[in-house]
């Protein structure tokens, strides 16, 4: 079966995802309504936890991060299959991302902008955020530019602003598209002024083509980066639980698994709601369920490392967090990680589920489950149970705030998400127009050399 | 003397490349192929550059120059700040840490290296660019433009070679 269908014409591309910008179907109000809700939630509990403090949250001493911060990583992590399906794989010149990859750098620029939410929440003191920025505060001290802390808040800024820039930059020709073929109000303003005139000159391409090629062979190293320093948060201290060589890759792996999962709920929303059945086609949704399940089976293999190296080192306060998240209160969390994680992708490995639409929807939203509990597993069992017993603190348990808020950040992802589709075109024509021709001359080609051959053989 | 802007359309590419190929290998007085020839299409084809010829392209040095910038930014911004610290007991510690700093010139790195590539992209692509008189939106759907600069007196001459190739409409407007 393929991709795409190759007789599809071009004209009708465009037809088809600009008609995505106005008439989608009425599912998408329905999302969007619930993620309003959401968010005012949020919005909620943020501003009694803001007016009265933290202390509304239930977050004491030793459990100082609690969700926030189990929610942060999440989110941080979800950025990354953005990058690998619209970078790496755009080196790897694998042409069937080319549907699918607008939405998944959307994905990526709105899961840090989330993310990004998280680390103002946790202060508390939203107003003080600016201690994490590098400037001297009012006795001239700098920030620590030793703390892996400062590093995250400048990798997720340069990650953020260079996926922002590589969203609009791929955007352009199709902006031009939107802008020739709407023909008034505010959207006729708005892609006049983004597409900054582009008419698709030669000088044009040429030159898109090299600084699209540039800006992702710089985003490779840079989603790399930013989840290992976002692990180094964890594996630089020296607390029983997180002090693990493996942290960095482990975080990667994981990061690129819960965003895979993410890529596949919204792969088979997006083509019910905006109609997309004939671009976001089933041997794509093929592809990409493989993928996620091999990057699945890479987690599972660095987190049973994980377990093997806390196990066989004797280090007994390791050990002993260890046996705590399998056996305490944690125990059903830690046990749901470890099946949603690695049990549920086995269903992947089945062709037939990995095109069945109800299937992978639940064992997408299942896979993310467990991507978040794996957070939640790393941030809080080491507070409960640290170095010291007198520190030791099992009944703490995070409040509705802290349950509000984390809820609200999937309804604040959802709209600004949803709203982004609605405005812009989730699909690249230029690149589906691409796929389909070179595809078809692929196929002029074969059929040529097959009538040669052919030909030859009646000789 | 004055020129002609003219803007022909072509269905498909093969069309349009037989006519910038007669273009390029026909003496037309006021018309310089290399110069006053612009292909405009919805996708990128390739196969432009081979027909037109290859044209340098200059964003590598802005981002090269960018990388580099953001980089030093960073590191000499960081070690000035450490350097604050100076009067202040170290136990020992060095000053300037070259290993922890070595993760903010990195990410300075990548930033300095894809805003000004970014930069670099509009400047090498003419971008914000005035929209031409001679534009046509199917160009942006699905078919092939061709627009060329000529004298007055050759523009009959380029509208034959168009015509000649299945040009499916001409555009023209006087130039400046």
């Amino acid at each position: 079966m393929k991709d795409i269908r190759e007789d599809i014409a071009w004209a009708k591309i465009n037809k088809d995802v600009l008609k995505s910008l106005e008439s989608p179907r009425k599912l998408y109000w329905a999302i969007l309504t619930v993620a309003i809700a959401m968010v005012a939630v949020a919005v909620g509990c943020e501003v009694y936890q803001y007016n009265v403090g933290m202390g509304v949250a239930n977050m004491d001493n030793p459990h100082v991060w609690g969700l926030y911060i189990a929610t942060f990583i999440f989110w941080i992590g979800m950025s990354h299959s953005g990058t690998l399906l619209s970078a790496i794989l755009h080196l790897m010149h694998a042409d069937w991302r080319k549907p699918i990859y607008r939405f998944a750098e959307a994905m990526t620029t709105f899961s840090l902008m989330t993310a990004g939410l998280f680390v103002a929440v946790h202060l508390g003191r939203v107003w003080q955020i600016y201690y994490a920025l590098p400037y001297p505060n009012e006795r001239g001290v700098w920030p620590n530019f030793q703390s892996p802390l400062l590093w995250d808040a400048m990798a997720i800024f340069t990650y953020l602003s260079s996926s922002i820039l590589f969203l609009y930059v791929g955007m352009i020709p199709d902006l031009a598209i939107c802008r020739d073929n709407i023909h008034s109000g505010w959207r006729k303003k708005l892609y006049t002024l983004l597409s900054l005139g582009w008419e698709g000159t030669d000088r044009q391409w040429r030159n898109f083509r090299i600084t699209y090629l540039t800006i992702a062979c710089f985003l490779i190293p840079l989603a790399v980066s930013v989840h290992s320093i976002v692990s180094s948060d964890f594996a630089s201290s020296q607390q029983p639980g997180w002090h693990i060589t493996s942290f960095g890759p482990y975080f990667v792996a994981g990061a690129l698994y819960s965003g895979c999962a993410a890529i596949i709920t919204l792969f088979i929303i997006l083509r019910y709601v905006f109609k997309f059945e004939e671009y976001m086609t089933l041997p794509i949704l093929k592809k990409v369920v493989r993928l996620t399940f091999a990057i699945a089976m890479v987690w599972t293999y660095l987190n049973l490392i994980e377990y093997a190296t806390v196990w066989y080192s004797h280090d007994e306060a390791s050990k002993h967090v260890l046996i705590m998240k399998a056996t305490g209160v944690y125990a059903p969390f830690w046990w749901m990680m470890n099946f949603c994680g690695s049990i549920v992708p086995l269903v992947m490995a089945f062709k037939r589920f990995q095109t069945n639409i109800p299937v992978m929807m639940v064992v997408s939203l299942l896979l993310n489950l467990g991507m978040w509990l794996e957070r939640w597993m790393i941030v809080a069992p080491t507070f409960a149970d640290g170095y010291y017993p007198w520190t030791w603190d099992h009944d703490q348990w995070p409040s509705f705030v802290q349950w509000g808020i984390v809820f609200g950040s999937f309804g604040w992802f959802t709209l600004l998400f949803m709203v982004f589709c609605k405005i812009f075109p989730s699909v690249s024509m230029y690149e589906v127009k691409e796929m389909v021709y070179h595809r078809s001359l692929a196929n002029k080609k074969l059929e040529v050399t097959g009538m040669q051959e052919s030909g030859k053989g009646a000789h | 003397m004055s020129k002609r802007h003219l803007l022909a359309i072509f269905s498909n590419f093969d069309e349009a490349e037989a006519a910038v190929k007669e273009l390029r290998g026909s003496s037309i007085k006021g018309f310089d192929a290399s110069q006053d020839l612009v292909v405009k299409s919805p996708i990128e084809h390739p196969e432009v550059e081979e027909f037109l010829g290859a044209k340098p392209v200059y964003v590598q040095w802005f981002t090269l120059v960018g990388a580099l910038a953001g980089g030093l930014l960073a590191f000499f911004l960081i070690s000035g700040a450490q350097a604050n610290f100076f009067d202040q007991i170290k136990g020992g510690k060095p000053v300037v840490p070259f290993p922890p700093n070595f993760v903010l010139t990195y990410e300075m790195f990548i930033l300095g290296g894809v805003y000004i590539s970014v930069l670099g992209f509009f400047i090498c692509a003419g971008l914000p660019a005035r929209r031409s008189p001679l534009y046509s939106s199917k160009v942006s759907e699905d078919q092939i433009g061709i627009l060329v600069k000529t004298d007055e007196e050759s523009a009959g001459v380029l509208k034959g070679i168009f015509t000649k190739h299945d040009a499916l409409e001409i555009q023209e407007e006087a130039g400046k």
